[in-house]
């Protein structure tokens, strides 16, 4: 039996009536050990303003690279660390969570990849959403990491997150390339 | 390890691209480079399972949890979630959210100067039970002026958000009314080019779901991206996935 799949639709600029009530911006609070992180960053337009009106959601792996639920009956993760994670923009464009580094998740190639977040983003103007990921600066696996050797070497630091003050880690997202700033890199799968 | 097969890509028109002119705000947002494709690790093969025991008792009753009853056409809205492949999605979370019979969100943002109702919300989750199915009882929200262009509306319509078994399955879509004018004049619904994708985001008058007296009844199926299969797949595995 073969079905079409639903048409996806934006979710227009009212969301946060439907999505509020799942906004989860600490991940893994309840965590013992680990690295903690606090991740914050803007989202810019094709002109270079802010966006508003977005919502980031996040889906990550606990500190030994397990996640919550698996296919195929394989390790599952901290029960502590469900792994997801949801936060609206603010006026200014700006989102911030707080969460604990992941550990490397195994890749098909038998390779394990780097640490990284997945990213799912939605907007006003989006009519589908975009999908990208968060890898951590100072990573010495990012330079074998096998998804971040298919992205082209000029666009690979669009995807890895900057050491901000307070260690606070930096990461925007720019739909479009403005001013030379770059596009940020999104993925398909 | 193990190989692990990804999920089927969509037919070709049956979604939309990102830019898609008619509908303005997509031309600054719309990424202009193409994705690049990622072979699928459980990065994007897992995703986040939610607990039924977090909603609210009346979570799939959005005219309920007022004072008073909402002012608007009753409804219940009802569906089954299945994959492409056709096997039900059970135990999925479904997010709904809509403007009130008015066509107002209640929501700071919009400035429609068309009446907010006290008692109603516009929120709502439920569950696909084991076949997938699922129901919701509301108001048939009304249709509402944007400034897209001049003289633009929408057609009324119900936001649904779906994560299903992982990532790669997430979806938010629209459910819209049968033979409502306005969809012939609506660049979010026209951004689909393949008119049988359109006519699937339209439900149904359904006489098996209307309650007589009561309230009209409307079904919306929703089907997500399946996994991929190879002849090799046992379908003890395959169930173990659905679940």
């Amino acid at each position: 039996m073969s079905l079409r799949m639903t048409g996806s639709q934006t979710v227009g600029p009212f969301f946060k009536i439907g999505f509020a009530w799942l906004y989860r911006a600490d991940i893994g609070s309840t965590v013992r050990g680990g690295e903690r992180v606090r991740v914050r960053g803007a989202l810019y337009d094709g002109d270079g303003l802010p966006i508003p009106d977005a919502v980031i959601e996040i889906w990550q792996a606990d500190t030994q690279g397990r996640y919550a639920t698996c296919p195929d009956g394989q390790a599952t993760a901290d029960a502590e660390l469900m792994g997801f994670g949801r936060v609206p923009t603010d006026a200014q464009g700006a989102y911030e969570f707080r969460t604990v580094k992941p550990g490397r998740v195994p890749h098909p190639s038998g390779q394990l990849q780097a640490p990284h977040l997945s990213v799912t983003v939605f907007m006003r103007g989006l009519l589908k959403p975009v999908h990208s990921r968060l890898y951590f600066p100072d990573e010495p696996s990012n330079a074998t990491d096998p998804v971040l050797q298919a992205v082209p070497e000029a666009r690979r630091p669009t995807l890895i997150a900057q050491k901000g003050p307070e260690n606070v880690l930096e990461w925007d997202v720019r739909m479009q390339c403005v001013h030379g700033v770059q596009e940020t890199v999104f993925f398909s799968f | 390890m193990k190989e692990l097969q990804g999920y089927r890509k969509p037919f070709l028109n049956t979604q939309p691209e990102f830019l898609s002119p008619g509908y303005a705000s997509t031309i600054k947002r719309a990424p202009t480079l193409a994705p690049i494709a990622l072979e699928p690790s459980l990065s994007e093969l897992t995703g986040p399972r939610f607990d039924p025991r977090q909603l609210g008792a009346s979570s799939n009753d959005l005219t309920a949890g007022h004072k008073a009853e909402p002012i608007g056409e009753r409804i219940w809205v009802s569906g089954r979630v299945l994959d492409d492949t056709g096997k039900p999605v059970s135990n999925t979370l479904v997010e709904i959210w809509q403007a009130n019979a008015a066509g107002r969100y209640l929501h700071d943002g919009d400035q429609h100067n068309a009446p907010l109702d006290p008692n109603f919300t516009g929120t709502g989750q439920v569950f696909t039970d084991e076949h997938g199915d699922y129901r919701f009882r509301t108001v048939r929200p009304g249709a509402y002026p944007w400034r897209n262009h001049h003289n633009a509306w929408r057609p009324a319509h119900i936001h649904f958000s779906l994560f299903g078994p992982a990532w790669s399955t997430r979806l938010v879509t629209q459910m819209y009314f049968p033979n409502d004018p306005l969809l012939d004049f609506d660049p979010i619904f026209l951004a689909i080019a393949d008119e049988q994708a359109r006519k699937r985001m339209v439900s149904a008058l359904d006489w098996e779901t209307t309650e007589p007296e009561q309230a009209l009844g409307f079904r919306f199926d929703i089907v997500l991206r399946g996994r991929v299969s190879t002849p090799f797949e046992q379908p003890q595995s395959s169930k173990e996935l659905g679940r």
